[in-house]
């Protein structure tokens, strides 16, 4: 692709007193990419997630986000991007539509806006039957289907997705994917982190955290070959019992 | 403005569609107002005397009768010393003794003036300054009947000139509505919040382009609302379910209403940056809001009769300026040329409240 980076990293550090939950990272993403950021619980992605959304000011080094700066255009950087995480995100209490309208809403889109991308995302989901429904009446699937194309719903440049299918059987996961293919194609980049390395072999390039450095990135290929590995599991396994914080 | 609008009817929805909240919201108000109306009184009725009498004459009979017949007072024995008062009190049942002193008839009549001597249980303030102002009110009655030159003296201890007949429940209702504002606006508050947090749909609001301050109005505007609706139906209530009188200005009083709220909502802003959990933000609400402004606000003890150390303390509770400001309007017709000062204490704490609150929301995304 000859076009720009939608990320680009560059010797990123967040310190919290003496800790450094992320240290030095550095890395690009590209437009219609699919990035898998792994790392056990603890080893630093919610907060390097953080930087990136335009909630947590970096310590140290420098991020472009969409092309604006993290430090001093967040809130533009806020506008650019989707995000989606493990919870789901939707209001159970809210029906499918209401969800929709509120979402479309604090993203600036105006009311006919919303009510064509709701149209075309409920067809494209098959859910237009349930639109009036409560979200907290689908099943877990649906929930996690909408919530993601919710996320995509001010066409966002990137999309981060924070353990998306967690909880989830393997088939809804399978289907899940399928949307985030679908997704990228159309040019958004994917920024999402799992447990599952099933999942890490569907990503364009993968990284892996381990106590706040990015110990590895590649391909899933190129890492397997490299780390003389069958799977992604063996990968990521002898990666993070190296580390000292993880759990 | 838009997606701010769209935002706090989000909020509505929650409201609307939540039973517990709803039942919180509207519920509680009417049923706190009902217990602390009916159940919870401090009135004088069917209170327990002792006599001493040393006179033993027409008057003192005539006094005693009189107390009796007023409803508000029992006889429990006639006691003969005054040593035995001790032990009378000790057992419990008597609340208060009268002492009519020697000649007390003869007195009266020679001289004009007669002694009488009220001693009371202080173990129960409120109630001991109840009883003697009833017992002074009621003896100064007879003194009158018996013409201009009669005067009993007892110890005049409190004159309640507002509420006459000592109507318990015209006190409680403004320490009631402070009660129910903090209640609802920052237990709500904190609860809607931390619920976000629970979710992870906090999450989103967060990465989303609305600003911190945004969010937490939009949440927050919609209890303010439902607030200022609920201090009309108590008051509503209060009227016609209890005849409790409005005498000042409507308008004054909804102002300070809004001050006392935002400072209710600040709190409750402030408790959810600190709990993780509903049930911990429910927690802190209840412990550390609630009961401070029950015993401490002046709403069922008053503030006078505290230790001095809870009388300072009783200053940083804003329950307390605005109990003073509501029994001010609603019982004396007092306007903020005499409430000024509670006002200024008020508003001030609202502002300090707000701002600390506010900051500390943003800060807990850094």
């Amino acid at each position: 692709m000859a076009s720009e980076p939608v990320i680009v990293a560059r010797n990123l550090t967040k310190r919290f007193g003496a800790f450094t939950a992320v240290d030095n990272i550095s890395f690009e993403v590209m437009p219609g990419e699919i990035f898998g950021f792994l790392g056990a619980n603890g080893a630093g992605k919610t907060t390097a997630m953080k930087m990136l959304s335009g909630l947590l000011s970096p310590t140290t080094g420098e991020a472009r986000v969409a092309g604006y700066d993290v430090f001093t255009q967040a809130e533009s950087i806020k506008s650019r991007i989707g995000y989606m995480s493990q919870r789901f995100s939707l209001y159970e209490d809210m029906t499918a539509w209401e969800n929709i309208r509120f979402y479309g809403g604090i993203y600036g889109l105006r009311m006919d806006a919303i009510r064509d991308k709701a149209a075309q995302l409920l067809g494209r989901l098959g859910m237009e039957h349930v639109r009036d429904s409560r979200i907290g009446a689908l099943p877990l699937g649906w929930k996690q289907k909408l919530a993601f194309s919710v996320a995509l719903l001010h066409n966002p440049a990137i999309v981060f997705l924070d353990e998306p299918t967690g909880g989830v059987d393997p088939l809804t996961r399978r289907q899940f994917w399928e949307l985030i293919y679908e997704a990228a194609a159309s040019g958004v980049t994917i920024f999402i982190t799992t447990h599952y390395m099933d999942e890490a072999e569907y990503c364009g390039r993968v990284s892996i955290m381990v106590d706040g450095r990015i110990e590895a990135l590649d391909t899933p290929g190129g890492l397997k070959q490299a780390f003389d590995a069958q799977s992604m599991d063996e990968v990521f396994v002898r990666l993070a019992r190296g580390a000292q914080y993880a759990e | 403005m838009n997606s701010f609008k769209g935002f706090v009817i989000k909020e509505l929805y929650h409201i609307f569609r939540d039973r517990r909240t709803m039942l919180i919201l509207f519920g509680m108000p009417v049923v706190q107002l009902i217990l602390f109306g009916f159940a919870i009184r401090n009135e004088v009725n069917n209170a327990y005397i002792a006599v001493l009498d040393l006179s033993k004459d027409d008057v003192s009979e005539a006094i005693v009768n009189k107390l009796l017949s007023s409803g508000y007072f029992r006889l429990a024995e006639y006691i003969e010393s005054e040593e035995r008062i001790e032990a009378v009190f000790r057992r419990g049942k008597v609340k208060e003794v009268i002492i009519f002193e020697p000649q007390f008839a003869q007195r009266l009549r020679s001289e004009g003036t007669a002694h009488l001597r009220i001693v009371a249980d202080a173990a129960d303030p409120n109630m001991a300054k109840l009883l003697v102002s009833y017992t002074t009110a009621i003896t100064n009655g007879y003194a009158q009947e018996l013409g201009q030159r009669a005067s009993i003296v007892v110890v005049p201890e409190v004159k309640l000139l507002y509420n006459p007949e000592l109507k318990s429940v015209y006190m409680f209702v403004p320490g009631l509505v402070a009660l129910i504002l903090m209640l609802v606006s920052a237990l709500m508050t904190s609860i809607t919040i931390t619920r976000e947090k629970e979710l992870g749909t906090m999450e989103i609001l967060l990465v989303s382009p609305l600003r911190p301050f945004q969010i937490i109005a939009g949440k927050v505007l919609p209890y303010l609302l439902l607030s200022l609706i609920n201090v009309l139906s108590v008051l509503a209530l209060a009227r016609f379910l209890f005849g409790v009188p409005f005498r000042g200005s409507f308008l004054l009083f909804m102002v300070e209403s809004l001050l006392f709220i935002l400072t209710a909502l600040s709190l409750g802003i402030m408790i959810s940056t600190v709990s993780k959990t509903q049930q911990a933000a429910m927690m802190i609400s209840l412990g550390g809001l609630m009961l401070p402004t029950i015993l401490l606000s002046g709403f069922v003890f008053p503030v006078e009769n505290m230790p001095v150390p809870l009388q300072v303390i009783s200053h940083i509770i804003p329950a307390r300026w605005f109990v003073v400001i509501a029994r001010g309007i609603m019982l004396k017709g007092t306007g903020l040329d005499y409430l000024w000062k509670e006002t200024l204490v008020l508003a001030g704490m609202a502002t300090l409240l707000l701002s600390i609150s506010v900051r500390k929301f943003n800060e807990r995304l850094q």
